[in-house]
């Protein structure tokens, strides 16, 4: 299985933020139209992350005018152009299929605190634990508020029609 | 150039390509490979090469086969395989490896398939099975297998239960996607023959599909 590994290890990315099922992501996508080349945001919650290597997937699920949409990525893509992690969120399980049963208001996802959120990252790389706190407290307050209040309002509507 | 090579299936994995589609393929481990004998229409009838892959200690050879390799030169080696030279000489002893096939080629790839055992006609045929419910007793069962006293036999070659697997298999038709000749691994797109580790031969296709420009 050796020789499978290094050739996998030559096509994984190494510049993508670490990110978790749980956490509110903003996947930057590459879409090609023709000749042109245009990048396609598409932000969800992650709710699994699959296979290792670099056939790791991941799954990311959005409401979207009252519909559920889920798109898997190939983690190693290069259509991937970037990741943001838009929000870090604290979850008991490593697959989040039970999201797809849920209300929107009963589907918020509390934010992982900022201790552990600090003590995740302990394990990483420097550049990593030097760029989440600074970025996260920004973030923060703006994305809350966003998420929750209009979800509100779309889950009522959803439910009565 | 020499119409095939003796590989290892090493397993298999997804290749991004640039423009970001996923290709599921199979790594095979081709070569290094020897020429052992050379055939000649002269000698024998008919031109070919044998070449030999996967070395062995010496004591795991009869005799014979040692001699025939000491004419070659090269170690003692597991697998010998006769291929058409395509009218390139060789001589003994020369090194083939990956770098036979170029990104692009169509190849087939010959192997020995995982043994199931003995098997049903399920599984072996894809055949439908009879009901499991409302009284039906014969669930797994083929049904019928022949006519009446006319022919009074059941024909030859009757699709019935029996081994299944472990028999040579080829797979026509499959696409080069990567070729590293310095570590002489050829990835093949889609799957082949037999388990991981399992000896296979790649082939040029007998399918007269259009190869690239540099072969």
């Amino acid at each position: 299985m050796n020789i499978v590994n290094e050739i996998e290890q030559t096509m994984m990315r190494g510049d993508l933020p670490d990110f978790r099922p749980g956490d509110t992501v903003a996947v930057h996508y590459k879409i090609k139209e023709g000749e042109r080349e245009r990048v396609q945001v598409f932000e969800g919650v992650v709710i699994a992350k699959k296979g290792g290597g670099s056939r790791e997937t991941f799954i990311v699920r959005k409401v979207s005018y009252g519909v559920g949409v889920e798109r898997i990525f190939p983690l190693h893509s290069p259509l991937i152009d970037k990741i943001e992690v838009k929000r870090q969120g604290k979850v008991r399980r490593a697959k989040l299929y039970y999201l797809r049963g849920l209300s929107k208001k009963a589907s918020r996802i509390k934010e992982r605190s900022r201790l552990e959120q600090i003590a995740s990252k302990a394990n990483l790389p420097t550049e990593t634990i030097n760029t989440v706190p600074e970025k996260e407290p920004e973030i923060e307050p703006e994305v809350v508020e966003q998420a929750t209040k209009p979800e509100v309002q779309e889950e009522t509507t959803t439910s009565e029609s | 150039m020499i119409n095939g090579i003796i590989g290892k299936k090493i397993g298999m994995t997804e290749i991004f390509l640039e423009d970001g589609t996923v290709v599921v393929s199979t790594v095979i481990e081709a070569g290094p490979c020897f020429v052992i004998q050379k055939k000649t229409s002269q000698t024998d009838g008919y031109d070919s090469v044998q070449i030999g892959f996967g070395e062995v200690k010496p004591q795991r050879v009869t005799k014979p086969m040692l001699g025939h390799f000491k004419k070659a030169g090269v170690p003692p080696l597991k697998h010998l395989v006769e291929f058409d030279p395509n009218g390139e000489d060789y001589g003994l002893g020369d090194l083939i490896d990956a770098n036979i096939f170029n990104e692009g080629d169509t190849v087939d790839v010959v192997g020995n398939s995982k043994g199931k055992g003995f098997s049903g006609a399920m599984k072996r045929h894809n055949f439908s099975g009879q009901p499991a419910s409302h009284g039906g007793m014969a669930h797994r069962r083929p049904g019928g297998i022949g006519q009446a006293s006319y022919p009074g036999k059941v024909w030859k070659g009757m699709k019935m239960a029996g081994q299944m697997g472990n028999e040579r298999v080829t797979v026509q038709g499959l696409s080069v996607v990567r070729v590293d000749a310095e570590k002489n691994i050829v990835l093949v797109k889609g799957s082949v023959p037999g388990p991981n580790g399992g000896t296979v031969i790649i082939k040029r296709t007998t399918k007269g599909r259009v190869e690239s420009a540099a072969a």
